[in-house]
Order: C-alpha cells, then structure tokens, then sequence
C-alpha cells in the first residue's frame, strides 16, 4: 500500500507546489530580461515580503522538493530503459524524464547553494542575488552548466505534467493523450526560452554589483 | 500430396536459398546463456517454429556440427495462445506468426529474458499467473444455492470488453516495460488491463474494489512509467495504456473514498 501513496504524493508535489513555484520564478526571472535589474529586484523584494515567508519556503518549497528530488532519484533508479529497441518518442520520453530528473537535482542542489544557501548563511543579501547571478552567467562555463539545467528542469516540469495528467486519470484515451503531449511539448519550449533569455539578461552590466563577496564554486570549475 | 510434396523440393532446389538464424541458446536455468547459428533451406511461407522444427529434425549448425536441438514452447500456432513468445530480431513477438519473408536476415531469436529461462527459448511465465490470482481476476459466482442470471451488459460496453479479453498472457508487454525488471516487483500491463476487464463486468464489478485494492499494493499500478511500449507492443492490440489511465483514475477515487469514509 506504501508505494502507492508515495508515487501519487510524488506525482501531486512536482506540480502542487513545485511546478506552480517553478512558474513563478520563471516569471520573476523573466523580468530581469523584460524590465531590467529595477524590475527583477521588485520581483524579489515582493516576494521577500511575502507574510510567513519561511514557513512557505520550508513547505512549499524545501520539503515537497527534497521529497520529489530523493523518491524521484529512486524511481530513476528502478528503471531499465530500453530506448535501442523501442524507438518510439514516449519510450524516448521516459528516458528523457529520469536523466533530466537526475540532471534537474544536481543542478537545483548547485543553484540552492549558490543563492539561497548563501543568503542563509549571511554572505550575500537579496538584494546581491541579481549579482551573484551576474557572476555566475559572465564566466562562460558556469553559463554553459546553468542554461543545461535550466533546459532540463524545464523538460522535466513540461514532461512531468503531461505524466500527472494520466497519473492522475485526466487524460485517459490515445488522443488526449496525444493533445496533452502537443501542449506539454510546447510549454517545455516556451519556459526553457524564457528561462534561458532570463539567464542571458542577468550577463547584462547593470547587475554587475562589485559588494557581492560570495564567488559561487565556479572558480573550482573555471 | 505428393505432387505438392514435389513442388516444395523443387522450389527449394530451384532456389538454393538459405535462411539464417542466431539462436541465443542456454542449457539449464542457472547455465549462462550463447549464441549458435543455423543455416536451414528456405521453404516458401515458413515461420520461426517450422524454422525451429526444421532445426529439430536436423539438429546441425551453420558450422556444420552436431548440437542438440533448439527447445522452444508452441501450442496453437496462431497467435492465441502466448506460449511461442520469444525476442525476434530484437522484438518480443510470437514465434508462430513471425514469418521468415517478412524478416531481415540473419534472424535473431532469444528468449525474454524478463522471465526466468528454463532452456533455450523456453521460458517460466508463471509470475503472470501469480500476478492475474493477486488481483482476482475471475468473476467468483461460486455459492450453496442458484444465484440466478447476472445483469445483462450494455452492448457498447461489451466491444471494449471484449478488446481486452483478447489477452493470452504472453508476456510481449511485461519484456517490452522498462519498469519491469529485477529492481522493481512490478506486476505489468497485463494483469492491470485484466482488472479494468473485470471491473467492467456487471457480476464482477460487485467485486471491483477488491480488484483496485490488489493493483494499490505492492508492485501495482503505481510503478508504471508511462513509457508506453506495452501497448505498441501487444500483438492483440490491446488499449493497455488506457486500461492503465482508467485504473489510475478508479485507484486515485478509491484512495479518497477509503480516506474519506472512515
């Protein structure tokens, strides 16, 4: 009876909270490349502002996270794919869910540490995190390593959500089934071009903030 | 007969054609498994078993040696009865209506390695059994008195139903799921599409929630992963990724009913 609950809990957490949040920060990122630093630092200020702002990291942020990544790493490891013998695109889609399930994880732990982890910690402010990822975004190998996680973040949210809509019995039948796939498709475009042109705006110079301390693990990289 | 007899020869002769086969092969069930080739005199319209008994009446390989011959299941030679499943040229399918015109050469043939193999091509499907007896799938009108006819079915209803009855057990979709393997307890499509069967019933349906309690437990409907290849891959055509979208949405049902009503 366990690995029911757990799998059904699995599946309502990537979207209920975690897709709903990863939306949100697709949008106030999106507007550092829409409205410039002004705008992305009123984003981040609304949201800082936030009444029992803790308590909705730690919930609906932090444990469904921790929750969704771990299970999620168990799942990627119970599978066996077979993509060599069964070429069709959703066998090439499982595939693809439990690599950038396992891509997204490293990725999220790395990007926690380098913001939110720091802030915590009392080495840079909020008000820095728009030049912390200024750093981050100038030194092309970190860019590189950002733009392949937040690619795969977003496929896994896209693709996630075509599969809790059979998970949770909303498409049933071939066709929408297929439909679903149509749309999931087209918003795993349109969220990694927005995530990725948020990360192209934060290599503009006016998030450049000279005061921002913290270096990120980059320089281990670079 | 024997005028059709002659003809055969004479297009073998005529012909000289040979068909190719590499056999994964294995001598006992804890024994590691090998490959052996065969190269046997095509006869127009044969299939994978007439090549296999061809093999049996002439246990020799391509290399011109004597071996023992290939074992392989067969009953019906159909495709209703599952039994001859085996991978053929990489896809699990059945043997009987695999035909060698329509094959690219050399034809490979294994055993579905996701069962246990007893030998050769033969291999221990009796999980399926196990897997169809944990989720009760049969209708039980056993009782001390004549309980009378059932309700009668609605036609449109008893087309779909009819669909997935076709099922033979074969075990095409459980060698097809990537999510059925030594790491999970994964029961597979199968028996889920015989539940939705079941349920469907108008006598079985008064057993349903038994059925979506067996498919809530361990190994059930939650380890699919929607990779679909069960239902592009059973040679019924069954709707199976549909039985398992309806089960999933009478399982998410039945979790809030049990949560809600005690």
């Amino acid at each position: 009876m366990k690995g029911f609950y757990a799998r059904r809990l699995h599946s309502l957490l990537g979207v209920i909270p975690l897709g709903l949040f990863f939306l949100e920060h697709m949008i106030t990122n999106f507007s550092a490349y829409e409205g410039g630093k002004e705008s992305f630092d009123a984003g981040v200020e609304f949201l800082n502002g936030l009444p029992l702002v803790l308590v909705l990291e730690t919930f609906f942020i932090f444990l469904p996270l921790l929750y969704h990544g771990i299970y999620g790493l168990y799942i990627a490891y119970q599978a066996k794919p077979n993509n060599a013998h069964y070429g069709n695109e959703r066998n090439w889609r499982y595939t693809l869910q439990r690599v950038t399930g396992v891509i997204t994880f490293i990725y999220i732990a790395w990007h926690v540490y380098d913001t939110r982890f720091q802030v915590a910690l009392g080495n840079v402010t909020h008000e820095q995190l728009g030049g912390v990822m200024h750093n981050i975004v100038t030194n092309p190998a970190t860019f590189v390593l950002y733009t392949i996680g937040v690619v795969a973040a977003s496929f896994h949210f896209a693709n996630g959500l075509w599969s809790f809509l059979v998970t949770w019995g909303i498409t049933v039948g071939p066709r929408s089934q297929r439909v679903s796939s149509y749309i999931c498709m087209a918003l795993f475009v349109i969220v990694s071009i927005m995530f990725v042109l948020s990360l192209v705006a934060f290599r503009n110079m006016e998030f450049q903030d000279p005061t921002v301390a913290f270096q990120s693990i980059r320089h281990f990289i670079a | 007969m024997a005028e059709a007899v002659s003809t055969e020869n004479q297009t073998t002769q005529q012909t000289g054609r040979k068909v190719k086969f590499v056999i994964t092969r294995q001598d006992k069930p804890e024994g590691s498994s090998y490959t052996e080739e065969f190269e046997l005199p095509y006869r127009p319209g044969m299939n994978v078993i007439s090549a296999l008994m061809e093999i049996q009446r002439n246990p020799v390989n391509s290399g011109g040696k004597d071996t023992a011959p290939v074992c392989w299941e067969s009953n019906c030679l159909e495709e209703v009865c599952g039994a001859c499943s085996m991978v053929i040229n990489g896809k699990p399918r059945q043997a009987c209506s695999s035909l060698v015109d329509k094959l690219e050469q050399p034809i490979t043939v294994a055993p579905m390695k996701t069962f246990p193999v007893v030998r050769d091509l033969v291999i221990d499907r009796s999980r399926m059994f196990g897997a169809l007896k944990k989720v009760k799938a049969w209708i039980p009108i056993d009782g001390t008195y004549d309980l009378g006819p059932g309700p009668r079915m609605a036609e449109n209803k008893r087309q779909w139903a009819y669909e997935l009855s076709k099922c033979m057990t074969c075990g095409v979709c459980l060698e097809a799921c990537p999510n059925v393997n030594d790491k999970t307890d994964f029961i597979g499509p199968a028996p889920l599409s015989q539940v939705r069967l079941f349920n469907a019933h108008p006598t079985g349906e008064m057993n349903a929630e038994e059925r979506l309690d067996a498919i809530m437990g361990e190994g059930g409907i939650e380890a699919c992963g929607n990779s679909q290849n069960c239902v592009r891959s059973c040679p019924k055509g069954i709707p199976l990724t549909t039985s398992i979208a309806d089960l999933n949405k009478e399982t998410n049902k039945r979790m809030f009913k049990r949560w809600l009503s005690v």
